[in-house]
């Protein structure tokens, strides 16, 4: 999907990133724990999540996450606008839930990305060195 | 290109929540300088994140430093303390010590020792109350197989 | 629509089976998010709770707010004192593998959630 066609499919507004409105997003993620987001397996995966702080832009960079939607109509702080421009990443706001958003974009095709299932500690072997 | 080794020190400041991931985006930006496999730098990357994050809310502050060879790359995480109190606990999945209010920065998930383990091909913790906690995690360059 | 069609059309684990009626709790909506303090806030009575969170203060804030249920997704299981304490105050607990995303998107699709808004 392109970043355009969720803009318009969420009725939200692109405030970081105008530049990449034609570039394809495959698959979506929602998360509001960064270690969770840390666990995401695939590339080309957007992130829906309700964190508005300057991290969501970083684990992106780390990630390469080609776009976040923030989603609640949760506004993002100058701290998330300014390193989001700096790192070239867009950034959406839409006033729906993350519930409405994921159901949104799933209805429209976009992909789930795959999951990593971690086992407990308890079923592994070879757990830490102490 | 020549292999030289490339050796990265940076301080991790304690309770600054919203600054989590700051030091990581550096290295990262540092490594794909240096040329280093983009899978190699996602691994890393993801790891010090999880290990910047542990030492900004359950440390005192400590060094997370990253040394490049050619064969590999070897992350130490040091903090001054005061150590993990239930080691097996935290490396379980989904298990958090984090109090509610670290939520909003994103804290809590309980999947940073299970984030650190799946993406290093080696992790030592070692940790214990009063003292601080050393990990040690290394990544081979030339392993091929994607852990994802 | 009642949670026992969608339990089954989702294939869903339940993690608390001894709850007399559970089958019937009626459910219109959804809310997700991994954040206790924005749940207590803005999750809708009777939503089902979708989060990756499975710790133990998870049912008081579902109780709180009268959630339909909570969802645990990833693969997630809470621990045995977070089953029995769900038991005890009458949340139902329940479990998917598949991530937060695709099972918000496939219960979005089976209450047509779009359509009825």
């Amino acid at each position: 999907m392109k970043i355009r066609e969720i803009v318009e499919k969420i009725d939200g507004k692109l405030i970081t990133g105008e530049e990449k409105l034609d570039e394809d997003v495959a698959r979506g993620f929602a998360a509001d724990l960064l270690s969770d987001v840390l666990a995401l397996t695939e590339e080309s995966t957007c992130l829906i999540t309700g964190i508005t702080g300057p991290q969501a832009v970083r684990v992106a960079e780390v990630l390469n996450i080609p776009l976040i939607i923030i989603a609640r109509g949760k506004q993002p702080s100058k701290a998330l606008v300014e390193a989001a421009k700096v790192a070239s990443i867009p950034v959406i706001l839409t006033d729906k839930t993350v519930f409405e958003t994921c159901g949104i974009l799933y209805s429209n095709g976009m992909k789930p990305c795959k999951i990593k299932i971690f086992q407990s500690v308890s079923d592994e072997s070879d757990s830490f060195k102490d | 290109m020549d292999e030289q080794k490339l050796r990265l020190v940076y301080r991790v400041k304690p309770m600054d929540l919203a600054s989590a991931g700051s030091v990581s985006s550096q290295i990262k930006v540092e490594l794909q300088r240096s040329g280093i496999e983009d899978d190699v730098v996602r691994r890393v990357g993801i790891i010090c994140f999880e290990a910047e994050m542990n030492m900004i809310l359950y440390s005192v502050g400590g060094k997370l430093k990253v040394e490049v060879n050619s064969d590999k790359v070897e992350i130490f995480a040091e903090d001054e303390g005061p150590g993990i109190e239930d080691l097996n606990a935290a490396m379980e999945p989904g298990f958090s010590t984090a109090p509610p209010w670290a939520q909003d920065y994103g804290f809590g998930a309980g999947m940073g020792f299970p984030n650190m383990k799946l993406n290093s091909d080696v992790l030592e913790v070692d940790s214990k109350p009063g003292t601080g906690t050393k990990i040690r995690s290394v990544v081979y360059r030339r392993n091929t197989d994607e852990t994802c | 629509m009642k949670l026992a069609e969608i339990i089954g059309t989702l294939n869903l684990r339940i993690f608390t089976p001894g709850i007399v009626g559970f089958e019937d709790v009626e459910i219109k909506g959804g809310y997700v998010s991994d954040l206790l303090s924005d749940v207590i806030a803005s999750l809708a009575k009777g939503d089902i709770w979708i989060t990756i969170q499975k710790h133990f203060n998870i049912v008081a804030v579902a109780k709180l707010k009268d959630a339909g249920a909570i969802l645990i997704t990833k693969g997630f299981e809470p621990d045995k004192n977070t089953i029995d304490k769900a038991n005890e105050e009458g949340v139902i607990l329940l479990g998917t593998e598949l991530g937060t995303f695709e099972i918000t998107g496939k219960l979005y699709n089976l209450l047509k959630y779009g359509e009825s808004k």
